[in-house]
């Protein structure tokens, strides 16, 4: 590029830009303020948000828009019954999770059983895997909440609610399967070793050293999937669960107006937010702690 | 060879990991109390002898007896004879998420099915033994590596072993670190622990041991007595490594 460098006041550069200070100008303090870096943050946000916002409000279909998706009126009447619909959401990922933390665990330790012995174990559970992360949730759903029922055999469920939670654990449980092998496999042969030295069983070594330290380091990855399976908890709508998607469907389609789906929208941003906050403490925690483990 | 009042006998021992021949015919005799170093260069067979032995590695040939009983028959329960066999590491492998004393008493609590109380007043008698009752409650990782080493040593005699086998448990301690790792295994030869000692500490090997076993590819090439397997080795190869532990400063 430019031979030379830039100097105060010197010429503009190529492309008619003042040039910038170079190693011989009037030094500058090393950086801004943090106060001074909040500041910034804080303007540039403004102004960003400030014109996207004015781009919006003075587009031509605005107030279409306004009164489609953002009535005070809709939101005012939709807001209770759509609030009071996503506890079925929470019961769903609740309890779905709690079944999810220890299927997904029980196919992490069978898929990592070692020898010969163990080889049906290791096929079926590694088919389990494959399978239901192949298929999308929305499918499982579908097959399980209107396949299992239709059979008609005496004494099966027949409320869908039950069936939800039967195919979301099935699809997350292969996925927080994977994420409890990858943790049991970090933790180094020697721990196994040395566990196993002291004359403890496989099943010993496993349940108090491997899986302690397995389970430490995958905790914000299983808060991640935690996360997706909140959100997923509305495909099960599909299967006539009145749940908060249904829900504000069903209020949508009353008021024609699509305010009751911003708010549900607003309900999950709650919801997951704080969770994807912990997450990151946790992560940020933990890398803390590697490296005070690093210094000797 | 005679089996009784031996605590370990090796016959025959090889091992193979693929093609790489590592233990070529091993034979060995321990008599109860005393103590071996086994010397030679890295890659000679001294570690995979000691997780043989501790059946962490199985055996491809030979047979190996622990007090009379053959360990390496078949349907021998492994978990019941590595209560009698404590091995330490040379990387320490303490358990990162307990505290000292758990990782002290793990191995009676669920090994031995001792009660919790009991385990942990041996685990503190041990401990104060060795002057680490003040880092009981702390974690691993709070310790410096002579520390470490030391509670992992204490580990292994919580189990009450009738053998220690003790892998390269310096060599990955910072210098000033090493005497005091040294002195917790004198004391226990003057305690009169049977041990197996793999070492590059030559200095150490000849105070110690009651007998040096200079292994050279997988074979016991040369033992005696440690004045006279450093003062005057027989074997060509022995005299070649010595000349270059003396070369590096470390005898």
């Amino acid at each position: 590029m430019s031979a030379s460098p830039g100097r105060p006041g010197g010429p503009l550069d190529q492309e008619g830009r003042p040039g910038l200070p170079g190693p011989s100008g009037p030094r500058r303090s090393d950086g801004p303020s943090a106060l001074g870096s909040t500041l910034v943050a804080l303007v540039s946000t403004v102004v960003f948000f400030g014109v996207v916002g004015w781009i919006v409000v003075t587009s031509p279909g605005w107030p279409a828009v306004q009164q489609s998706f953002f009535s005070g009126e809709v939101l005012a009447s939709s807001f209770p019954s759509i609030v009071r619909s996503f506890w079925v959401n929470v019961q769903l990922f609740l309890i779905a999770e709690v079944l999810i933390l220890v299927l997904g665990l029980v196919v992490a330790v069978f898929r990592s059983l070692p020898g010969p012995v163990f080889f049906p174990v290791r096929m079926l559970t590694t088919a389990y895997v494959d399978i239901f992360r192949a298929v999308p949730g929305v499918l499982v759903i579908y097959i399980l909440g209107f396949g299992i029922p239709g059979l008609g055999l005496p004494g099966i469920p027949v409320e869908p609610f039950f069936y939800a939670v039967v195919a979301l654990t099935l699809v997350y449980s292969a996925y927080v399967s994977e994420v409890y092998r990858a943790g049991i496999e970090s933790v180094h042969p020697s721990q196994e070793a040395a566990a196993r030295s002291l004359g403890l069983s496989r099943l010993q070594a496993l349940r108090h050293v491997i899986l302690p330290q397995a389970v430490r380091r995958v905790i914000p990855p299983l808060l991640n999937d935690f996360i997706g399976l909140q959100k997923d908890t509305v495909l099960v709508s599909y299967i006539g669960v009145v749940e908060i998607f249904r829900q504000s469907y069903i209020k949508q389609a009353g008021n024609f107006n699509f305010t009751p789906y911003i708010v549900t929208a607003l309900v999950f941003i709650a919801v997951t937010i704080p969770l994807a906050r912990l997450t990151d403490w946790l992560i940020a925690r933990d890398k803390g702690r590697q490296a005070a483990g690093g210094v000797r | 060879m005679s089996l009784t009042g031996r605590a370990l006998v090796i016959e025959g021992l090889h091992k193979s990991f693929g093609k790489l021949s590592v233990l070529r015919g091993i034979d060995l005799a321990v008599a109860e109390h005393e103590v071996i170093c086994l010397i030679g260069a890295s890659g000679s067979g001294k570690s995979t002898l000691l997780r043989c032995i501790n059946l962490i590695e199985p055996v491809d040939a030979g047979r190996i007896f622990v007090e009379g009983e053959e360990i390496t028959a078949r349907g021998v329960d492994v978990n019941r004879i590595r209560r009698r066999i404590g091995i330490v590491f040379q990387a320490f492998n303490l358990f990162p998420h307990m505290s000292v004393l758990d990782n002290v008493t793990l191995g009676p609590r669920k090994a031995l099915r001792m009660r919790p109380l009991e385990a942990e007043e041996r685990g503190r008698t041990l401990l104060r033994r060795f002057g680490l009752e003040e880092k009981a409650l702390d974690f691993p990782d709070r310790l410096s590596g002579g520390q470490q080493q030391r509670v992992a040593i204490v580990r292994a005699l919580a189990m009450e072993p009738d053998l220690l086998l003790l892998d390269e448990v310096t060599s990955a301690l910072d210098p000033e670190l090493v005497a005091e790792v040294l002195n917790v295994i004198r004391e226990l030869a003057s305690g009169g622990m049977t041990m197996l000692i793999a070492t590059h500490e030559m200095g150490f090997a000849r105070d110690i041991a009651d007998r040096v076993c200079f292994l050279d590819a997988g074979r016991i090439l040369e033992e005696g007595p440690p004045e006279r397997i450093f003062g005057a080795p027989r074997e060509e190869r022995t005299q070649q490594f010595l000349r270059r532990i003396v070369e590096a400063g470390r005898l």
